[in-house]
């Protein structure tokens, strides 16, 4: 059949039964849950059910897991309850459990990508916005809310509403410095917090194709913060090569199967999209966010713009056409789903090596797995000698539920996916960047252009 | 969950675009049971002062009987947090007007209940004007999808889908268990076709590789 999206094929590969309104009934073949899962294995037991497929269910600890003093089970009984929670009920449903203590343990959504439960072709949800990483792999992945993780419990399906497509296709080559996180904070900033809203994104272009699987998982993790359903990438040779012998990928015979269907998953050359978005990758330049949503991001050379909400600028103590470019900051963040993957570090050491930082500040690898494998590189010497904190994994100090906090008022760099009010503590001022902007900014305790650091300097920890 | 299909009741405005889910809710309330309730944490940190005094100016404290919001762009855009719904719903919040919302925040409203109202910008600042200092009573019908204050009758947009659902009240594993048959046959089909989709390894013991592989 020509004329397909990605999306499309997906799409029909997952469709049960039509119903005559429109509504789809979906496979679900992965449903990674987090301890945030309470509210729908609540709902289960108040109906006396059971998970329908226990076996394409995994449980992942990482909201509420303490960074530091991992034995004390969580910073106060209550995050000790949300902790042991999920680990009851994976114990009681049967389910694959990444607890607190397993050396696997990490943020989900580096979890299942690192484990290779992640693939091209699936359909991947889980209750949590950033499930849209999942599609840097071809999959169709993206969060869901309680009553529907309860459904995806009890049916291992999902009535959906086909989304409308969107292309957004970045053309030509990145400027040496330019990160996924920077594309993505570009297009928001173009499009709106709203702008892809009901849309499955294709991201395409020579750009995309050049980023590395960690990257395009930083690209497809941001889709939410432009509104969009999911984001997806076709998978390629740099997909199948990220994939091939992790644990839970198909291996032998299967993996050969496995790549002659997944070559398939790509939009034919006549496949219309209800949208085609097209950016040129030289406009993309270092970005930070300066408000208070996403859509409120500019070049690091920018200043804040004349028309910048009063809400906004009250809340993080700025002023109209004040200078990005050395804003004093009192802490720094290097975490979280979105960029604190072994790249991400090596991006962030490879700035920081032989500095010390200005400003305090903590480093959360993605997952635990990244953590020994940045400490065999030495990259936890060069946050260590600079003056930061190692700490265990989890999502930590992005959505601040686990302790880890910013105090009201302080201003922080962070490597996470949202500024909102209050999202990384009451009264904390968050400044969104990528890891290599987070270390310059630590290195000058301000705002800065990371670029003239990386002059000359190999990645850190890169072979 | 009982289904409806009109609602009349005291609608307040929100001037603000992008009240987030973090607003709606923040996430130190989220371990929470729901049996306890969780309108006392709708938008905590906006209507609550540091020392945990209600702000007297914040329309929610003025109104607290208010049963329907008119609300600024991208209305629950952000995380995936179902207690941003409980929030409202819990409130006491039966329907949210706004020029757009969050997709999955719009997905979770309508499996409580709760109504998102998306409107022209032309309609919400029209809305706005006729809001006497930001209150008055509204009427809201599901089957003609339109707000009516006063004089003032204004469609809104709604996915179909999820207006029957609102109206028939209907609980999605419940309808789900009528298709088991035909999910049972999708998936021995698709077992077939998608052999490598299904995870057949073991869960073996704690891998102390370092790189995973």
């Amino acid at each position: 059949m020509s004329g397909q999206t990605l999306f499309d094929r997906l799409w029909r590969s997952h469709e049960i039964f039509r119903r005559d309104d429109g509504a789809s009934l979906l496979w679900v073949d992965r449903h990674l849950v987090h301890e945030g899962s309470h509210h729908a294995f609540g709902k289960l037991g108040m109906r006396g059910l059971k998970v329908a497929n226990p076996d394409l269910t995994i449980a992942v600890s990482d909201h509420y897991v303490p960074t530091r003093e991992r034995a004390s089970g969580g910073t106060n009984d209550d995050i000790r309850r949300m902790i042991a929670t999920l680990e009851t009920n994976a114990k009681t449903h049967g389910i694959r459990h990444f607890g607190l203590n397993d050396p696997r343990q990490g943020i989900v959504h580096v979890t299942g990508p690192e484990q290779g439960l992640t693939l091209p072709g699936l359909m991947v949800v889980c209750g949590d916005s950033h499930t849209s990483t999942h599609g840097a792999f071809g999959a169709f992945a993206f969060g869901i809310g309680a009553t529907e993780v309860a459904h995806v419990l009890a049916t291992q399906t999902l009535w959906q509403t086909r989304p409308k497509t969107m292309r957004l296709t970045f053309n030509g080559v990145l400027a040496d410095g330019v990160t996924a996180k920077d594309m993505a904070l570009h297009w928001i900033a173009k499009l709106g917090s709203d702008g892809a809203r009901g849309h499955a994104i294709e991201y395409a272009g020579s750009a995309v194709r050049a980023l590395s699987m960690e990257a395009r998982m930083t690209l497809c993790n941001l889709s939410i913060e432009g509104g969009a359903k999911c984001g997806m990438i076709a998978p390629d040779e740099t997909t199948f090569a990220y994939l091939k012998s992790r644990p839970f990928a198909p291996s032998g015979p299967q993996w050969d199967e496995a790549v002659d269907d997944w070559q398939a998953l790509q939009s034919d050359a006549d496949a219309a999209f209800d949208r085609e978005i097209e950016i040129d990758a030289s406009d993309v330049a270092p970005t930070v966010t300066w408000g208070i949503v996403p859509e409120q991001a500019a070049a690091i050379s920018d200043t804040v713009p004349a028309n910048a909400p009063q809400d906004a600028l009250e809340y993080m103590g700025l002023k109209a056409g004040q200078s990005l470019n050395g804003l004093p900051i009192d802490q720094v963040f290097i975490g979280s789903c979105t960029n604190a993957r072994i790249e991400d570090l090596r991006a962030a050491a490879a700035v920081m090596a032989g500095h010390r930082a200005k400003v305090p500040g903590t480093v959360s690898p993605g997952s635990m797995i990244v953590k020994r494998l940045a400490e065999a590189e030495g990259l936890d010497r060069i946050f260590v000698d600079a003056g930061l904190d190692w700490v265990a994994s989890g999502c930590s100090m992005c959505v601040a539920m686990n302790g880890d906090v910013v105090a009201p008022g302080k201003r922080c760099a962070s490597t996470t996916n949202r500024n909102f009010r209050g999202r990384q503590g009451p009264g904390a001022r968050t400044h969104l960047m990528s890891p290599a902007m987070v270390a310059a900014a630590a290195v000058t305790g301000e705002l800065t252009d990371a670029r003239p650091f990386l002059k000359d300097r190999p990645l850190a920890g890169a072979a | 969950m009982a289904g409806w299909r009109n609602h009349t009741g005291l609608a307040v405005a929100l001037p603000m675009e992008g009240i987030d889910t973090d607003q709606l809710i923040p996430a130190r309330f989220m371990s929470t049971p729901r049996a306890e309730g969780y309108g006392r944490f709708l938008l905590h940190d906006l209507r609550i002062d540091r020392e945990g005094k209600p702000r007297a100016d914040h329309p929610l404290n003025r109104h607290p009987e208010a049963s329907i919001l008119l609300a600024g762009r991208n209305f629950g855009g952000g995380s995936s947090r179902e207690a941003a719904v409980y929030a409202l719903v819990d409130f006491g919040i039966k329907a949210v007007i706004a020029p757009s919302f969050g997709d999955i925040f719009a997905g979770n409203a309508v499996n409580n209940g709760l109504l998102s109202a998306r409107i022209s910008d032309a309609d919400h600042a029209k809305l706005s004007n006729a809001l006497d200092s930001g209150v008055g009573t509204l009427t809201i019908d599901l089957e003609t999808c339109q707000i009516t204050l006063g004089d003032l009758t204004r469609p809104f947009a709604l996915d179909p889908v999820w207006r029957t659902k609102l109206i028939e009240g209907w609980d999605d594993i419940v309808l789900t268990a009528k298709h088991a048959h035909a999910i049972a046959a999708f998936t021995q089909k698709d077992r077939a076709t998608r052999p490598w989709a299904y995870l057949n390894t073991e869960f073996s013991p704690p891998n102390q590789n370092p790189t995973g592989a």
